[in-house]
């Protein structure tokens, strides 16, 4: 779980560095890019279950994400790799469970089980993708100030702002703690209950006291319990654009079956 | 035990979305309440806190795998309900926007799975009643265990009736329901027993702090009779939410799977008035009707008992074939645009990345 968490806040760094590009997708407002995540996460579920390939022209639009906002599709992918398990874990039964013939290629038979963990693959990489992507186009700071516009409540995105700042502040200090511990280990083992106990209890009283100084610091410089969120966001007729022509194609997708008739205009023509 | 994008239907992603922005917004008026005294801070940094305590791995005793803190429940005891909802529900964003766990779609359920089930129900219905109002050790540890069991067995069970509404997994209820609820159990029991311990640790570290009452001065007291209704309220609602989406929206779930067991009769549902009302209400609020309805034989779930085996092999292959050329179609755009950007090279902005200066 240890190397789990470090690998995520390594990611986090990549993805800090890859939202500070200036590409055309990174200079969209925010809200457009959330906007039309949200609307292709819903256009992604919505399809039955045993759709695989009238979902794949959905994924014109994170290609395209990646594609100009110069995200490179290796870390991508790997972190969806490392998120995957669950979902396989639950899809893995299909096939078993599921054996009715649903589809046929030439001679192979292939039953709905079969088709709808294909589905559930698809689908898990389509969302997962392309939420990753709006963070590495966009930046967490940035989403967080979209999402307080389309108006989540400002505790919670103040919240949000605040775990994002410290989680690597404190990730450091459990690191010490961690390592302070394996140095007098013997054998480097990991601690037991106990000990595990007492480590997160001071690294809790350690975050208590780290709570009130900074609570302090903010009284400091004038805090009078109001956050003032100072990032201007302009809606431009692009950024109107964009999110228009991506849900009109995810409106398209949904309504026909594309890949289907370019399979039996391809036949018609061969 | 994150819940994931690929399993959710947008009917009941949607409806536990709704759930979760509910009681957000009712938890967030309730702390505006309550005076400000470096409560922010304080959640801000407990929400960064669940992230590092993930990281202090510790070893099961013999069973030679390891466990972690969950954190839910811990936050309640530390901060009351409604503090502890609005950061387990933050810490649940970033893990989803940031880490590819669970997803945007099934964040709604995620928060109600693993928030708001700890900090609404384990903590003011177990953990209270357990530790009493001046609690020993030893009490506030089997507090911590019993609240923590019966947080995790509940959030288990929210996958398993999610999954089964949503009805894009094959896995049956019962099935399902087998497979979770012991492996829960376990997780449940590790996770109480080292929450037991934090909190025991606290207690003797810290006596001047009040657990539970830190940022929600009327926790405090014993919980009121109108707190407890609201409280069985929201469930209800929860419940009853649930369990419409079941009688209404998706059917052919519960029927094809009772069809499945009946040995491949449909089963002869009442038809009552209720029934009629809902399946007409369905009908005219329904975003998309046609979903899971498809009339052709590769998407038709409701055709099949009926007309299978009739596979198309002619279709099946055009699907294929269309299929292979819209990703390679995709790939191309892709690949022409990176071409493109390629020869314009982006300028760089400053990294942001030099967060090392700590307050």
């Amino acid at each position: 779980m240890t190397a789990r968490i470090e690998s995520a806040l390594a990611h986090i760094g990549s993805i800090e560095d890859l939202a500070a590009l200036d590409t055309p997708i990174h200079r969209l407002d925010p809200r457009a890019k959330l906007v039309t995540t949200l609307a292709l996460l819903v256009a992604v579920a919505s399809f039955g279950r045993y759709e695989v390939t009238r979902l794949l022209p959905l994924a014109l639009y994170p290609i395209v994400l990646a594609a100009l906002g110069d995200v490179p599709a290796g870390p991508i992918l790997a972190r969806l790799a490392l998120a995957s398990p669950f979902a396989i874990l639950v899809g893995i039964f299909n096939p078993l469970i599921d054996r009715a013939p649903l589809a046929a290629l030439g001679p192979v038979v292939v039953t709905g089980g079969w088709l709808s963990f294909a589905s559930i693959l698809v689908r898990f990489g389509l969302s997962l993708g392309t939420a990753l992507l709006l963070v590495a186009t966009t930046g967490f700071d940035a989403v967080c100030a979209a999402l307080a516009r389309l108006g989540l409540p400002r505790a919670l995105v103040i919240q949000l702002l605040f775990v994002y700042r410290y989680l690597f502040v404190l990730s450091d200090d459990a690191a010490r703690m961690i390592r302070a511990h394996g140095l007098r280990a013997p054998l480097g083992r990991r601690p037991g209950l106990r000990v595990a106990g007492s480590m997160l209890g001071q690294l809790l009283l350690r975050t208590l006291a780290r709570a009130q100084r900074i609570h302090a610091a903010m009284l400091c410089r004038g805090f009078d319990g109001v956050f003032r969120l100072r990032r201007p966001l302009r809606l431009g007729a692009r950024d109107v654009a964009f999110a228009v022509g991506w849900c009109g194609w995810f409106a398209l997708v949904r309504a026909v079956d594309l890949p289907q008739l370019l399979g039996a205009v391809l036949g018609r023509l061969g | 035990m994150h819940m994931s994008d690929a399993l959710v239907s947008p009917a009941v992603g949607g409806a536990m979305w709704g759930v979760a922005v509910g009681v957000a917004a009712w938890s967030a008026r309730k702390l505006r309440q309550a005076p400000e005294d470096g409560r922010v801070p304080l959640m801000g940094v407990l929400g960064a806190f669940v992230f590092a305590a993930q990281m202090v791995t510790f070893a099961i005793p013999a069973t030679g795998s390891s466990g972690h803190l969950g954190g839910g429940v811990l936050l309640a005891i530390i901060l009351g309900p409604g503090a502890a909802f609005l950061v387990m529900a933050s810490v649940l964003m970033v893990q989803a926007l940031l880490f590819a766990d669970g997803g945007l779609l099934a964040l709604g359920c995620n928060i109600v799975n693993l928030g708001f089930f700890a900090s609404f129900l384990a903590y003011p219905f177990v953990f209270r009643p357990v530790a009493g109002a001046r609690p020993t050790p030893r009490r506030l540890f089997g507090a911590s265990l019993a609240a923590c069991v019966v947080g995790l067995q509940l959030g288990a069970l929210g996958v398993v009736v999610e999954t089964a509404l949503s009805g894009v997994s094959e896995l049956r209820f019962a099935s399902f329901l087998l497979l979770m609820q012991p492996i829960h159990l376990a997780i449940g029991i590790v996770e109480g027993l080292v929450t037991g311990a934090v909190v025991v640790f606290l207690r003797r570290a810290r006596a001047d702090l009040p657990l539970g009452t830190a940022l929600a001065p009327e926790a405090g007291r014993p919980r009121s009779r109108r707190a407890a209704l609201v409280a069985v309220g929201l469930v209800a609602m929860l419940g009853a939410g649930v369990l419409s989406w079941f009688a209404s929206s998706r059917p052919d779930g519960l029927e094809w799977s009772l069809a499945r067991l009946a040995g491949g009769r449909t089963p002869v549902v009442p038809d009552t008035g209720l029934r009629r009302a809902l399946a007409r209400a369905q009908a005219a609020m329904a975003l998309l009707p046609e979903y899971g309805l498809e009339k052709n034989a590769a998407g038709g779930r409701e055709s099949r008992p009926r007309s299978w085996p009739a596979v198309d092999a002619g279709t099946s292959t055009a699907g294929l074939v269309g299929a292979l050329l819209t990703l390679a179609l995709s790939g191309a755009v892709g690949a022409g645009l990176r071409a493109v950007r390629r020869s314009a090279p982006a300028s760089r902005a400053p990294s942001l990345r030099s967060r090392q200066d700590v307050t």
